[in-house]
């Protein structure tokens, strides 16, 4: 068996600062300035969804709406080409969907109506709060458990990890100006968790090592702790991977957004796991002080 | 080290095992399209003679069916074809006639065997299953504002009967707020509704000017009021959705002042907005004598607009129970009963006004948006509420009316059924608004259905091939443990009543993707063991030991975001949540306890010179 190599992460990790300031920054600046564009779950509207029996232009539709009197409908082809949604903005009243379905079969066409979504702004508004509280709850609670299991400064790597992601993960759904909606929060929390298990895997490791090699800087400990886990890390984010790559090219148009928030939360949290919770525990001055248990006795029994 | 599991761990492995494969069982039996017929009133009986008289309609329509069973109640035919069951609704409906419901319905086709073990198939969300998803806020201030009208007339009378005299009384947002010439006035009047008036509460604040009385409704009066107004609300919903004949309706509060109603399978989604949709209220009151008065539109625009006097003799919150029936010369009616307060207010006021018209005024709550500019310039969009009135009914007073009497002089069944139908409807205590809307059609239910066993095919596939390129023989023993994961799974959000929804199965592939984690950790190490020249027994048990704290720390935080999610989420994303939470517990003990027992039975003990990992 040969020898397990160690890789120098950590020299690389003033590239890595530069690196994320900027995917943060430029999140930031494009989540404060544009926003997020909101799915119907968070602005309130209707819109529906109906299937032709053949490819329809959306043009074609557009037109008949507004024939009908429909002020600036938005349609669009929505998986398929015989696959069209139309929203409508403004004034959703409760009878609206009825509205435009008649207005669409009026000259006899066939038409499957197969999804209805009316949601009233009072909904929207609850959901954008409870979200925003959910996501700030999950950090407070995640930081908690890390602080009791480990250390408050692996607590603090922790907690920064999982923001940069969801930061980041946002910023790009901000920047594509792909929507977010109800399934995109989930994934958002799903990513919350995955990178979460990986700076905790990341973590536990380091704190194992802290322990077992005594003669060593902060440096070569995280240095060898990440190359120990460097595989584990990679495998775990290709099978998940794999399956996201299913979900997305196969999961239906209703959860493509999910697929995405996930395979980017996912990559950004492998990067994170490696660069961001060392960096900052290394800019904390962490050490083996931090980590010193009663039992550590015992630990040393264990060195081959 | 030995790495042999004592028999009662192998023996509770294989009980797992046997769990997992029993109570998963059940959703590989498709549940066949059926029809269930049952009663408009539970006193009908639906027997085997009903049942052959269905089952001669679906022969003559050549519709193909099969097992049909009735047990008095309700009947159950299952039918060959799902793409014939409206058709066989509509061929049924039109032989039993107005009396019987018959509603679309999934047979479940779960052996007997299995059913015995308490096995059921996972119940199918509304994205999956097709149907319809309404939340109604109750508008409880407005319940509030009805009663305190009703207070402000009868302690307005009751101060005339004692020869309390006043200035004015005036209803002023949750306040009775009356006016008097003196101070004795208003202490003579705060005893007399201290007396008289329990759910009242006469109200003195610093400053408050000495001649006047302010009541506001008790705290414990109101929360009834608030309550009877949900539950009178919750029951109207019900009898409305029973309708509808929807095989397994939810109807159920949510929050302080909503209600859920979610209708799985309904097809015709149209309808079930119509019916349940109908936020309404009814009126009932005398035509107007004169030029004083209203004017209302009859509701289907006939010129039978009447004037009507300008308060309510009763209101549907009255009205208990409205059927349309035939009178005893063959024509249509509707009788209608009223409960005891209604009736006794019915007698009185129709007592001196036989020969005058009666109208039935329909009042449906609507919202609609309206755009404005907010003081910061940015636009803000307000439901605003509004009030539609139309006569459904204007028929001329007999004689006295009590308790229960009949509106006669229908021109059709069709009419009389109607007017029955909106008279059950209008019967809420309180306005309700859609605040959301969610229909899902049957065609995108199943091509969710599709698209989510399609991709949680595939991905456990890749995942499979990648776990045996990467870890040869341990791989298998990991896919092993993959399996059982999602088997557990399954079986158990069967056995919880677990609902399946589209997120629930991306949640399914997430698990799937993320549960392979704890094998690989637990490998990884044991390849490190090795490399650091343990002995194969020893790099195995050394591996499952240090890999095991890491697993439990990084699934109990991810448990612990699952949580949060599921505490903040609605619908399709609790799915998501469950799923992903009973996914991390399931395949904890599958990646660590089954690949063990696995891992021991095979190489555990023995002299082996190479781990094929």
């Amino acid at each position: 068996m040969s020898e397990l190599k160690i890789y120098n992460f950590m020299g690389l990790r003033r590239v890595a600062v530069i690196f994320s300031a900027v995917l943060l920054l430029v999140s930031t600046v494009s989540l404060f300035s544009q926003g997020l564009v909101l799915g119907l779950d968070f602005s309130g509207g209707t819109q529906i969804e109906v299937g032709y029996k053949q490819p329809v232009n959306v043009a074609d539709v557009r037109g008949q709406l507004k024939n009908a009197g429909f002020e600036d409908p938005v349609v669009l082809h929505f998986g398929s080409e015989s696959e069209v949604l139309i929203r409508m903005q403004g004034e959703p009243d409760q009878g609206l969907a009825e509205q435009i379905y008649a207005a669409l079969v009026v000259n006899g066409e066939e038409l499957d109506l197969r999804r209805v979504d009316f949601v009233g702004p009072q909904i929207g508004e609850e959901l954008r709060d409870k979200g925003g509280l959910g996501m700030l709850i999950a950090l407070v609670v995640v930081m908690l458990y890390v602080a009791i299991r480990f250390q408050f400064k692996f607590s603090v790597g922790a907690v920064l990890a999982l923001a940069h992601d969801v930061l980041i993960t946002l910023g790009i759904f901000s920047i594509t100006r792909l929507e977010f909606d109800l399934t995109v929060l989930a994934a958002t929390l799903a990513v919350v968790g995955y990178s979460l298990n990986d700076t905790i895997v990341v973590s536990d490791r380091i704190r194992e090592n802290f322990r077992k090699i005594r003669k060593a800087t902060a440096v070569e400990v995280i240095n060898e702790s990440l190359s120990q886990t460097l595989w584990r890390t990679i495998n775990t984010s290709m099978t998940t991977m794999l399956v996201l790559l299913a979900l997305f090219f196969f999961g239906g148009e209703l959860i493509h957004n999910f697929a995405i928030a996930l395979m980017i939360g996912v990559g950004i949290g492998t990067y994170s796991s490696i660069y961001v919770a060392a960096t900052v525990m290394l800019a904390m001055n962490v050490d083996r002080e931090d980590l010193i248990e009663p039992e550590e006795g015992e630990l040393v029994d264990d060195l081959p | 080290m030995p790495n042999k599991f004592p028999l009662w761990k192998n023996l509770m492995l294989l009980a797992v095992v046997a769990f997992a494969f029993i109570y998963a069982a059940p959703n590989l039996y498709p549940p066949d399209p059926a029809l269930q017929l049952s009663g408009q009133s539970s006193a009908m009986q639906i027997d085997g003679v009903v049942l052959k008289k269905v089952e001669q309609a679906l022969d003559a329509a050549n519709i193909e069916h099969f097992s049909g069973e009735a047990d008095g109640e309700s009947a159950l035919i299952r039918l060959t074809n799902s793409e014939l069951q409206m058709r066989a609704k509509e061929v049924v409906q039109a032989e039993m006639g107005g009396e019987y419901v018959v509603a679309l319905n999934l047979a479940p086709t779960t052996p007997e065997w299995l059913s015995s073990l308490g096995g059921s198939p996972m119940k199918l969300g509304l994205d999956l299953s097709g149907g319809v998803h309404f939340l109604l806020e109750v508008d409880l201030n407005a319940a509030l504002i009805t009663r305190l009208e009703g207070d402000l007339q009868e302690v307005k009378s009751s101060l005339r009967e004692e020869k309390i005299r006043y200035r004015n009384f005036e209803l002023k947002g949750q306040q009775i707020i009356g006016r008097f010439r003196n101070e004795a006035q208003v202490e003579q009047a705060t005893s007399l509704v201290r007396e008289n008036f329990r759910d009242l509460q006469p109200q003195f604040k610093q400053g408050q000017n000495p001649l006047t009385l302010v009541l506001e409704l008790s705290e414990i009066a109101s929360g009834q009021i608030e309550d009877n107004a949900i539950k009178q609300n919750l029951t109207s919903l019900r009898n409305r959705v029973n309708e509808l004949g929807v095989s397994e309706p939810l109807v159920s509060r949510q929050g302080k002042n909503r209600i859920v109603v979610e209708l799985p399978g309904v097809q015709d989604t149209a309808e079930a907005k119509r019916i349940i949709g109908k936020t309404a209220n009814l009126e009932f009151r005398l035509e107007a004598e004169g030029r004083i008065g209203e004017m209302f539109e009859f509701r289907d625009g006939r010129g039978l607009d009447a004037r009507l006097e300008t308060s309510a003799v009763i209101t549907g919150e009255n009205v208990t129970d409205a059927r349309s029936s035939y009178d005893e010369n063959g024509r249509p009616q509707v009788n209608i009963t009223l409960d005891t307060k209604g009736g006794w207010q019915m007698g009185h006021s129709t007592r001196d006004n036989v020969g005058r018209r009666l109208a039935v005024l329909f009042i449906e709550y609507k919202t609609k948006l309206e755009k404005s500019k907010a003081e910061n310039g940015e636009i803000v969009i307000t439901p605003v509420p509004f009030v539609e009135k139309h006569i459904i009914s204007l028929a001329t007073v007999q004689s006295q009316l009590g308790k229960s009497f009949r509106i006669t002089g229908i021109d059709s069944q069709r009419e009389s059924s109607e007017l029955a139908l909106l008279l059950r409807a209008g019967a809420l205590a309180a306005p309700m608004y859609i605040v959301e809307e969610r229909t899902i059609g049957p065609s995108l239910g199943a091509d969710n259905i599709r698209l989510g066993v399609l991709s949680v095919t595939l991905g456990m596939t890749l995942v499979l091939l990648f776990m045996i390129a990467v870890y040869r023989g341990f791989g298998v023993l990991a896919n092993v443990a993959l399996t059982m994961n999602l088997l557990l799974l399954v079986g158990f959000m069967s056995l919880l009543g677990a609902t399946l929804t589209l997120p629930g199965i991306a949640g399914i592939v997430l698990t799937v993707g993320m549960a392979v984690d704890a094998n690989v950790l637990i490998f990884s190490r044991i390849r490190e063991e090795l490399a650091s020249g343990s002995s194969i027994q020893a790099a195995i048990s050394g591996g499952y030991d240090r890999a095991f704290v890491s697993i439990l720390d990084a699934n109990i935080t991810t448990l612990i975001v699952a949580v949060i999610l599921f505490l903040i989420g609605s619908g399709p994303v609790q799915g998501f949540a469950v799923t992903l939470s009973i996914g991390i517990l399931t395949s904890m003990f599958t990646s660590i306890v089954l690949t063990r027992g696995l891992v021991n039975a095979i190489v555990g003990g023995r002299k082996i010179e190479k781990l094929w990992i």
